[in-house]
């Protein structure tokens, strides 16, 4: 960076002030290094950097038995968040683009309503409540359809039901959550996906006589999944994430590896949890690149006339807001 | 079968539940604060001519963002709290609030700055050659032509930033500081036993606080607006 651009803020800069930048990089190095070392510091002196805090990270048993099962934990609860969290989106977004008020009106609302709660409200729903609602449930008349849902459906996640009385494992619980709010907002991706087309398409194409379901299975949809895509990824790093409040219902997962299971056996939580964090920000970044990258290409993208849905912008504002908002969680 | 529907548990423990909110109140305003003035100082150093700031700047942004909230909260209150005793209050309830609100405005303020670059990037830069070239000087081209344009388009990012930290506020409670509602509700949910209607009472809570902020902040950034 020798040469250096006028940006809105600053100027190129002159000879005075290439002087002055020179000055301020040193400055700027000494108070991070400073900083740096008062870290290093204090957790030298709580001992933290002791070997045998350490030696149980060269160790392959401890990966295996104790923090990989937490990661494999962690990505099957995403993964099968994300389809279901996309099945859920789709469905929701085409349904409040229906033309039928019957179908618009319902899907907008539990779509606002799920985008509006705190995700962690909703696995605290899905796990505390059915245990406690069930055996009033059994007694009543919708006792048999419990049952039978809990029996042919929801065993998939692991939901017991034992004589009416229904258990949800953390598993399931957290899946819920995630797919309920995750969902909403792919709903509201998918729905700003396809309004993105420019409506000269959907035009051309009544015209030359397809239906609307051929309108927006030939046309639209094609067209609103290439702008889109950039904004669901980024909505998936932000599931992923999510992933970890699985931690307060006490799911296995990552998070719990590194601040209970590691630290259990060895004593070692701050070692621990730098591990644990450097997975969890080496995973999501990952992810993360992938979003910026997909963003570029379907920018340049001939497949598509509909405006790209980028990783900043894509994620619909929160409710109420009619504007598009930053993504983020 | 009525007993599915019975709201008296919200009703006779309003006082609770208005607790909790309130407490969750005094996370969310305190944080959005901090986590503005952490955000402004963290885009101040990515929009600086120095590149050693504006990596350092972009680097704690970009590991911020990939954080999960719930790891950020249980290095402060576990690891940094809880085993290296750095504490921020002598009260220990006091102390746990602190270090809620200080993990979450840290992580919040990483998208408060991305919301703020944005806005100082939609400002064309023809704006400030024009302002240099008329002889405005830094901070008279900054106060008088940037940051009047940059505020406006920032208004719409910044409240959706704001929802998110009012809904992350329940993570803190879970994690940091138990007086806060969604902790009020799980305890509500051992002490009388779990049931929709709670659960229900609390989600309108939430729906109060987020939704007039949502309209809020519509309104004001379509009538803030900057026609180009």
């Amino acid at each position: 960076m020798s040469r250096q651009e006028a940006t809105v803020l600053f100027d190129a800069p002159g000879p005075r002030a290439r002087l002055r930048h020179n000055i301020l990089t040193a400055v700027a190095v000494v108070v991070l290094l400073a900083l740096a070392y008062v870290v290093y510091a204090r957790l030298d002196e709580r001992g933290q950097w002791a070997g045998e805090l350490w030696e149980p990270f060269v160790d392959w048993q401890v990966w295996e038995n104790l923090i990989l099962p937490g990661l494999k934990n962690t990505l099957g609860a995403a993964a099968v968040a994300s389809v279901l969290a996309l099945l859920f989106g789709v469905v929701f977004g085409l349904a409040r683009l229906s033309d039928h008020w019957w179908i618009r009106v319902p899907a907008g609302a539990v779509v606002e309503f799920f985008r509006a709660m705190p995700l962690l409200i909703l696995i605290f729903l899905a796990f505390f409540v059915p245990p406690a609602v069930s055996p009033i449930i059994a007694d009543g008349p919708f006792g048999n359809a419990q049952r039978v849902l809990v029996d042919n459906v929801l065993f998939v996640f692991g939901v017991e039901i034992n004589a009416g009385n229904v258990t949800v494992p953390a598993f399931a619980a957290l899946v819920f959550g995630l797919v309920m709010y995750n969902g909403s907002v792919l709903a509201e991706v998918v729905r700003a996906g396809v309004l993105a087309v420019p409506r000269g398409q959907s035009e051309a194409a009544y015209a030359i006589g397809l239906r609307k379901n051929a309108v927006m299975r030939l046309v639209l949809l094609p067209q609103a999944i290439t702008a889109m895509m950039p904004a669901v990824v980024s909505q998936l790093v932000v599931l992923l994430k999510d992933t970890a409040l699985g931690f307060i219902i006490a799911y296995a997962d990552l998070l719990s590896a590194g601040f209970r299971i590691v630290p259990a056996n060895y004593h070692n939580l701050v070692p621990a949890a730098i591990v644990v964090s450097v997975i969890y920000i080496g995973m999501n970044m990952a992810l993360s690149r992938l979003a910026t990258w997909l963003e570029g290409r379907t920018r340049r993208s001939p497949k598509t006339s509909a405006a790209t849905l980028g990783v900043g912008t894509g994620t619909p504002a929160a409710t109420g807001m009619s504007q598009v908002g930053t993504g983020n969680d | 079968m009525d007993q599915l529907l019975d709201f008296s548990p919200v009703f006779e423990n309003l006082d609770q539940i208005l607790a909790g909110f309130w407490a969750t109140i005094r996370i969310a305003v305190v944080t959005a604060v901090l986590a503005l003035l952490f955000g402004t100082f963290l885009t101040a150093l990515r929009v600086s001519p120095i590149p050693v700031l504006k990596r350092t700047g972009g680097f704690v942004v970009n590991l911020l963002r990939n954080t999960p909230l719930t790891l950020v909260l249980a290095i402060c209150i576990l690891a940094v709290n809880d085993t290296l005793k750095v504490t921020l209050s002598s009260v220990e309830g006091v102390n746990r609030y602190w270090w809620g609100v200080l993990g979450l405005s840290v992580y919040t303020s990483a998208f408060v700055s991305e919301a703020l670059r944005s806005g100082i990037n939609t400002v064309p830069i023809g704006q400030a050659e024009a302002a240099r070239s008329i002889g405005l000087t830094f901070t008279q081209s900054l106060r008088m032509i940037i940051l009047p344009q940059a505020f406006r388009a920032v208004i719409a990012p910044l409240g959706s930033v704001l929802i998110a930290m009012i809904k992350n506020t329940t993570v803190v409670g879970a994690v940091a500081y138990g007086s806060e509602a969604a902790a009020v509700m799980k305890l509500m949910f051992f002490d009388l036993g779990a049931s929709i209607p709670i659960f229900i009472g609390f989600a309108i809570g939430y729906l109060i606080l987020t939704l007039p902020t949502g309209f809020f902040f519509g309104w004001l950034a379509k009538r803030m607006a900057v026609a180009r």
